[in-house]
């Protein structure tokens, strides 16, 4: 028998029972239809994440106050109940680090911004000149922020594309002034487009000076310090140095928390593990379940074609013609199921994009290949059984029943 | 030598503690292009030999020589090879395969042989004419009459063109007039040639045979020859 005719044959057998056929290619279908899903799910926060903290760039290190997260209890932790407030001394100390090559200071607060009679909530952040080479920001007009001393309060401010189109429309929007709370500002400049950032766009931020800011919300602590390490390497040291200096600065204890894109990257790694981890799991087990479904419906079909085995056997079938007829068979369904789920499961992974666009979920290669090997390999593997039964079935006895 | 040669073929079935002799040294000659009805009462054996001569089962003891050669020693996919290549069946129930259509079930010897397709479909075609079932070709069996059901089948069995053609009750499941149409389609079969061993209940089919093996316990009682004009109910064509 030549393997074009056992195909053949098997795909003639495999159609001859509609529904058992489609009862089995649907469970093999959801098996690899939910490889397909949770993969694309999976992979899709992870790349959501990866690409987020990528934005903030490979060699920064950001401080901020209170030692919380990766601390631990230290002998401070008990003397003083309330950490100490970062300050922009704090953040002019920092630059005395030789592995820094710059620095950014980080104020927020919530104002409201009016332009000839136009009135609009807007994030207010207060940093430097600095600040938009550290975040890899582009101007679409204008200027950023002036390279001036921290403590100068410039009223000039630097705003984002959404705010500028909302207030200016078509009209030009750099040398107006605007009011942002109780200050008359200068625009500077304004933002290119940016999209989503780490939960807040640029596009709807007014950048102001830090003292500016700082003055503005009656404040003089700062929200968060970014500092670029002069390469990706001199991580590690740099962080060292910055952690000798504010150590010096605050009497020997050490009450911020430094983070690097690598630590939370490290963690997020970690959690998305164990999360691709637990949709293998499911995988697994959806697959194996029906594997034994394969298994189970080709045995059922070797009783039910009995006296067909044993017709073929009476024209001459050999042991292995019939053993690779079943086993193409499960072949074929385990292929049909694994090509439906995984039409099923980019259909699913399209609706999860459709209703999460944030979420690039797409279902990663491996998975899908791994997904599809799967899928044909438990068929063959559960469907050697039957074959082998059916292979050797006494031809008399298959013959004499009907 | 003999085309079939028997000797000494003993079958013996276990039933829990009961053994069935169905065959109990049985030896026979069987000449090319004979025509050998096989006949005797329920249980005699009758079908055990044609699936022992069929090569479908093995017996306990005993040799079978087919064309010459010892075919008892032989693997089970040797056998299927000489099976194929040498030997035809036809059924009582027909077992043509229900999903296929008449065409496929004719041409499932040679898609088993390895014959390619674009060669099977004109001899296919043309065993169907032969059989008078080329309006038929694309009919499931379930479409099909009782008597073109065993055409088809007859015609599945001679499409690799077999020295021997093992019918086990051919007519059984047919009507008088229907049999009688596929009895004289298996004569003309053994007329080109072929030899043709038929099991039959029917005393006159059995009469048409020009030579009649009487079974009985397992063992051969009798072993008739007609001679020329000594069966009366012969060839009432
Ligand atoms: N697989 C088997 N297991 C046990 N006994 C069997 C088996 N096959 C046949 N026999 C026994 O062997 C004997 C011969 O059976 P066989 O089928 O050859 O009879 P037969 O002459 O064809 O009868 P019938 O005319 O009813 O078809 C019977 O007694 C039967 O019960
Ligand atoms: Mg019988």
């Amino acid at each position: 028998m030549t393997s074009a005719d056992t195909l053949r044959f098997a795909a003639r057998a495999a159609l001859g029972y509609p529904l058992r056929t489609s009862l089995m290619v649907l469970a093999m279908a959801i098996g690899v239809a939910a490889v397909v899903v949770l993969t694309a799910l999976g992979d899709g926060a992870r790349r959501y994440v990866v690409g987020e903290f990528a934005s903030l760039g490979a060699n920064l290190i950001i401080v901020l106050p209170g030692r919380n997260e990766t601390g631990g209890v230290n002998a401070g932790s008990f003397v003083t109940s309330t950490p100490r407030d970062l300050t922009v001394s704090d953040a002019t100390a920092l630059l005395r680090a030789p592995l820094v090559s710059r620095i950014a200071p980080l104020s927020v607060g919530n104002s409201e911004i009016s332009v000839g009679g136009k009135l609009r909530d807007v994030m207010v952040l207060g940093t430097n000149a600095d600040y938009i080479d550290i975040r890899q920001y582009h101007m679409a007009q204008g200027q950023f922020l002036p390279r001036e001393e921290l403590g100068r309060a410039s009223a000039v401010a630097v705003i984002g594309d959404k705010i500028r189109r909302e207030l200016f429309g078509a009209t030009a929007a750099v040398g107006r002034m605007i009011r942002v709370g109780d200050n008359r500002l200068r625009i500077i400049g304004v933002l290119a487009p940016a999209g989503q950032g780490l939960g807040m766009s640029t596009d709807e931020l007014v950048i102001v000076p830090v003292a500016t800011a700082q003055a503005m919300f009656n404040t003089n602590t700062l929200f968060r310090i970014m500092v670029e390490a002069r390469h990706r390497d001199a991580l590690a040291p740099a962080q060292k140095q910055l952690e000798d200096i504010l150590r010096a600065r605050r009497e020997g204890e050490l009450d911020v928390t430094l983070i690097t894109q690598d630590a939370v990257l490290g963690t997020f790694d970690r959690i998305l593990g164990a999360l691709t981890l637990g949709v293998a799991g499911i995988a697994a087990i959806s697959l194996a379940v029906a594997g034994i479904l394969v298994m189970n419906v080709m045995l059922v079909a070797v009783t039910q074609r009995t006296g067909e085995i044993g017709l073929l056997k009476a024209l001459g079938a050999t042991g292995r013609d019939i053993r690779l007829a079943f086993l193409s068979e499960a072949a074929l369904l385990s292929i049909a199921g694994a090509l439906v789920g995984y039409g099923l499961g980019h259909l699913g992974a399209w609706g999860i994009r459709l209703a999460y666009p944030v979420l690039p979920a797409w279902p990663p290669n491996w998975a899908v290949a791994a997904g599809l090997g799967t899928a044909l390999g438990t068929g063959l593997l559960f469907g050697v059984l039957p074959a082998r039964r059916a292979s050797r079935l006494d031809p008399v006895q298959a013959l004499a029943k009907r | 030598m003999a085309q079939i040669e028997l000797s000494g073929i003993e079958r013996t079935f276990t039933l829990g503690d009961s053994e069935v002799h169905a065959l109990d040294k049985v030896s026979l000659r069987i000449e090319a292009g004979e025509y050998v009805a096989v006949m005797g009462p329920s249980g005699s054996g009758k079908s055990t030999l044609l699936n022992l001569l069929g090569l479908l089962d093995r017996p306990d003891a005993g040799h079978y020589l087919l064309e010459g050669r010892d075919v008892t020693t032989l693997s089970a996919d040797e056998q299927a090879t000489v099976r194929r290549a040498r030997i035809g069946f036809v059924f009582q129930s027909f077992h043509l395969v229900p999903r296929l259509t008449a065409a496929e079930n004719v041409a499932l010897p040679l898609m088993l042989a390895g014959v390619p397709a674009h060669e099977r479909t004109p001899r296919v075609a043309r065993a169907l004419k032969d059989f008078g079932l080329q309006a038929r070709a694309d009919h499931r069996p379930e479409e099909l009459s009782g008597g073109q059901r065993q055409r088809v089948a007859i015609a599945r069995a001679t499409i690799m063109q077999p020295a021997v053609l093992l019918a086990d009750e051919p007519t059984g499941n047919l009507d008088r007039h229907t049999g009688e149409e596929v009895t004289a389609l298996l004569e003309a079969l053994n007329a080109d040639g072929t030899t043709l061993i038929v099991v039959t209940h029917d005393p006159a089919m059995g009469g048409r045979a020009r030579r009649r093996l009487m079974m009985e316990d397992g063992a051969l009682r009798q072993d008739l020859r007609a001679g020329a004009a000594t069966s009366p109910t012969a060839a009432p064509t």
